[in-house]
């Protein structure tokens, strides 16, 4: 008797039977009503497609574990935002002068690194002051936006490398360097979640916390991993981004957090904890970029985009919750 | 004397599911001013037959007559309406509200315009109040209740209606001795006015002090009525289980070894004070005591969820130090708590990684969590305890109690501690495991343990202890070893009354 992995194998496969009817609807609409006359699943459009989800796809995996802990991060666009000023500006620092293009890696750890602080920051102030982490988040998602103003006011902080451009833009096999980042970390963080201590304790914090403390689990450093790890991946995001473009603007990653949550529950990781895959964030990231670029296929346009996503959004987790509550004898309430 | 119509009639009930037949034609009447208690194991049916009756299923088959005259309950609020009412073991109150507004939450009268109409509500309220001989207002903020009076609430609630059956459902779970004498004054009292009454519970006791009749439920079928008056616990039993089962039978005392834990004079605040006690290895020590006797906070406290404000604590001779659960662990001291639901488990996590859950760090393989070393762990405490689930995939909110609370238990056997703490070790759980557990619990002394047994059940505490704590507002009034005790000493000593007053 398998059925509780059976439910789970049909529950993780709900967003990519989603991504499926996405593939198909845009398909042929697209043939009656595209603009352009090339196919929608053209191997290059896919590639485009992949490519063009990483940074918000990146920030998903550390928001998943995050969720699945219990928590919630807020910040992550702004930690975004500031990671990429600390990476473009600190290629400028007269100290790095002497050291050519080797500034570059510096300033990718340099940005790293920033994201890890601004992520211990959060993790501490809720482990530590025990306030909720929707209250934290929010004011340090205040604050960090305030940091990146300071920084250069209204100003765009620029800085083109060519070397920088290069590596960003690089390729293997026709697969470019955002989209390599985005699966070796999908990878990655699955392993973490699924195979290691950490990724157990932090699925039990999330379900019972209680009955965590109570086997002996020491449920702040687990926490505060989760947000060091998702102010990394925030901060990874930015490399990945801002590597190619060479330019951040103040107002950068702004509603970042938002459009990755959505792709998180999407996804069918619960907001409550204790349950979720960054395997299905993938899909709920894939869903979403599918769904923009569908829309624009056959000629919607950005307001036309965002409407039906917040639909369907609303449409997808109305059907999950009663496709879970004929499986159980649920109370109507 | 005129024959009396029943109050409510289940004629030949059927309700499947897939892959299940729950109820397999029940019948069921209740008189009116009758108390009716249905019994059966978890699993019997019990709560698909209420859940028939309260409109939240319908049933394939069968009918429900109400005065004699056949209803259809098309949802909970419309059962209230025709007089069918449920007291939840689990209250739902909304806490920041008044008494009256919960009594008449969903219903509240209204003026004009849609206003509420206070004077009414209020009056209505107090009426209803009184006739429960409730002693606080309608005005009373719900929060700021006890727990028992909050019970009163929800039992207010029903009496909104005209009620021609009320259903407790396991009502005195969270109750004190003090509290359940009122509750069971307010059963008498409405069985009086004529109101039909069903009763859930898995306590004997309970059942052979309130009801008038028994009836009997297991696997799905209706399995004989029995005159309270005129049968005892182990016929009820038998037909609750199929078998015959000896509760009351103590059990045989093992050899106790040398100290294992010793406690000195340990003091928390208001909870408890100057509590000193020992317990060797292989023996079981029953804490016994009121609701708020500080029993549970002393378990707290030797878990490590409590500091101490006073006082030490000794393993093996050695004074220890436990801030934390973490140092308890290290130090060989276990606690299945109260709650095993919310305090004990992960309910959404499967049954193996809940028995390892504490030890997941010492079971890796490289940086990953070694899947044969757990299942390896899983199915040696499986077997040991004869823990019945089809796989370790299960996942261990779909078990039953009895099972649950194995697992609780398996868990902290695995981490091989000196002593285990158990506290209400058979809360919830149906008579067939119960005694399942106890044998465990003996059996794990046997085996060398010290086991520390909480517990608010007297029958479950003479049976499974060596020797007998009995607390009273946080201090122990007197200890008895199993000679000694006796319900009616017991019962003096959880009162407060000390042996040298008795004596």
């Amino acid at each position: 008797m398998h059925t509780e992995r059976k439910n789970k194998l049909f529950k993780q496969s709900a967003i990519w039977g989603f991504i499926v009817i996405e593939l198909v609807f845009f398909s042929i609409a697209g043939h009656f009503l595209s603009v352009s006359d090339k196919a929608f699943m053209d191997g290059a459009n896919m590639l485009l497609l992949f490519k063009q989800s990483a940074p918000i796809g990146i920030i998903a995996l550390g928001m998943t574990i995050v969720m699945i802990n219990g928590n919630i991060d807020l910040s992550v666009g702004a930690t975004y935002a500031l990671c990429a000023i600390v990476m473009l500006d600190s290629m400028t620092w007269p100290i790095f002068a002497g050291l050519g293009d080797w500034v570059i890696p510096v300033a990718w750890l340099l940005a790293l690194g920033t994201g890890m602080v601004l992520g211990l920051i959060n993790g501490l102030i809720v482990w530590k002051t025990g306030v909720d982490a929707f209250i934290v988040t929010l004011g340090s998602m205040l604050g960090f936006r305030g940091l990146v103003f300071m920084y250069n006011g209204e100003q765009p902080t620029s800085h083109l490398n060519w070397t920088l451009v290069d590596i960003a833009e690089a390729d293997l096999f026709g697969i470019e360097t955002p989209t390599i980042v985005f699966v070796v970390f999908t990878i990655l963080i699955w392993l973490l979640m699924s195979k290691t201590v950490h990724g157990r304790n932090a699925y039990a914090i999330g379900d019972n916390r209680e009955a965590a403390v109570n086997a002996g689990i020491r449920v702040g450093p687990h926490m505060v991993w989760n947000f060091v790890l998702i102010g990394f991946l925030a901060a990874l995001s930015a490399v990945v981004f801002y590597s190619a473009s060479g330019s951040v603007n103040p107002n950068d990653g702004t509603l970042y957090e938002l459009w990755v949550i959505t792709a998180v529950v999407l996804g069918g990781t619960k907001l409550t904890g204790g349950s979720g895959s960054v395997i299905s964030t993938f899909g709920g990231v894939i869903a979403i970029q599918l769904l923009r670029k569908g829309l624009g296929h056959i000629g919607a346009d950005t307001a036309m985009v965002n409407l039906v996503i917040g639909l369907i959004l609303i449409a997808v987790l109305f059907l999950d919750k009663q496709l879970n509550r004929k499986g159980r004898e649920e109370l109507k309430i | 004397m005129i024959a009396q119509k029943p109050a409510l009639r289940l004629e030949g009930i059927v309700k499947t599911f897939p892959g299940v037949r729950a109820l397999d034609g029940v019948s069921f009447e209740v008189m009116p001013g009758e108390v009716h208690a249905l019994l059966g194991e978890n699993g019997a049916g019990k709560s698909t037959l209420m859940k028939v009756l309260g409109g939240i299923y319908q049933p394939d088959d069968g009918t429900i007559f109400i005065d004699e005259a056949p209803v259809t309950m098309g949802s909970p609020l419309d059962a209230k309406a025709k007089g069918v009412v449920f007291i939840h073991q689990e209250l739902s109150l909304a806490d920041e509200l008044s008494v009256a507004e919960n009594i008449y939450l969903g219903e509240l009268p209204t003026k004009s315009f849609g206003r509420v109409d206070w004077d009414s509500l209020h009056s209505n309220s107090a009426a209803i109040l009184k006739r429960l001989n409730c002693k606080f207002t309608p005005q009373t903020i719900v929060g700021d209740l006890s727990i028992a009076n909050k019970q009163m609430v929800e039992i207010a609630r029903a009496l909104t209606v005209d009620a021609k059956a009320v259903i407790f459902d396991e009502p005195t779970a969270s109750l004190t001795d003090a509290e359940k004498v009122v509750l069971f004054d307010i059963i008498s009292d409405l069985s009086r006015q004529g109101v039909g009454i069903v009763y859930i519970s898995h306590r004997m006791d309970e059942i052979f002090t309130i009801s008038t009749k028994i009836s009997v439920l297991r696997d799905g079928e209706y399995r004989g009525s029995l005159a309270t008056a005129e049968t005892n616990e182990d016929e009820v039993t038998q037909l609750m289980i199929g078998r015959s089962l000896d509760l009351g039978q103590k059990v045989e005392h093992a050899q106790t070894g040398k100290v294992a834990i010793e406690v000195r004079n340990l003091s928390c605040g208001s909870l408890y004070h100057d509590v000193s006690f020992k317990v060797r290895s292989g023996e079981v020590v029953g804490f016994y005591g009121l609701v708020g006797a500080g029993r549970t906070e002393i378990a707290e406290t030797l878990f490590g969820l409590r500091n101490p404000t006073d006082g030490t604590i000794h393993l093996d001779g050695e004074e220890v130090r436990i801030h934390s659960p973490v140092d308890a662990i290290r130090h060989g001291i276990s606690l299945v708590p109260e709650d095993r639901k919310g305090q004990g488990l992960v309910l959404g996590m499967n049954c193996r990684d809940n028995m390892t859950l504490p030890q997941v760090a010492d079971l890796t393989a490289g940086p990953f969590v070694s899947d044969g070393a757990e299942i390896a762990i899983f199915d040696q405490y499986r077997d040991k305890l004869a823990i019945k689930t089809p796989s370790w995939r299960q996942r261990v909110g779909n078990l039953s109690g009895g099972n649950q609370q194995k697992i609780v238990i398996g868990k902290w056997l695995s981490m091989a501690p000196k002593v285990l703490i158990v506290d209400e070790p058979t809360r919830g759980i149906d008579v067939g495991s119960k005694s399942e557990i106890h044998n465990l619990i003996r059996d794990l002394a046997k085996q060398g343990y010290a086991v520390i047994v909480i517990s608010s059940e007297m029958p479950e505490v003479l049976r499974v202890s060596d020797r007998v704590v009995a607390m009273f507002h946080g201090e122990i009034i007197r200890e008895f070893t199993s000679e000694e005790v006796t319900e009616d000493n017991l019962v003096q000593a959880i009162s407060g009354i000390r042996s040298d007053k008795v004596a």
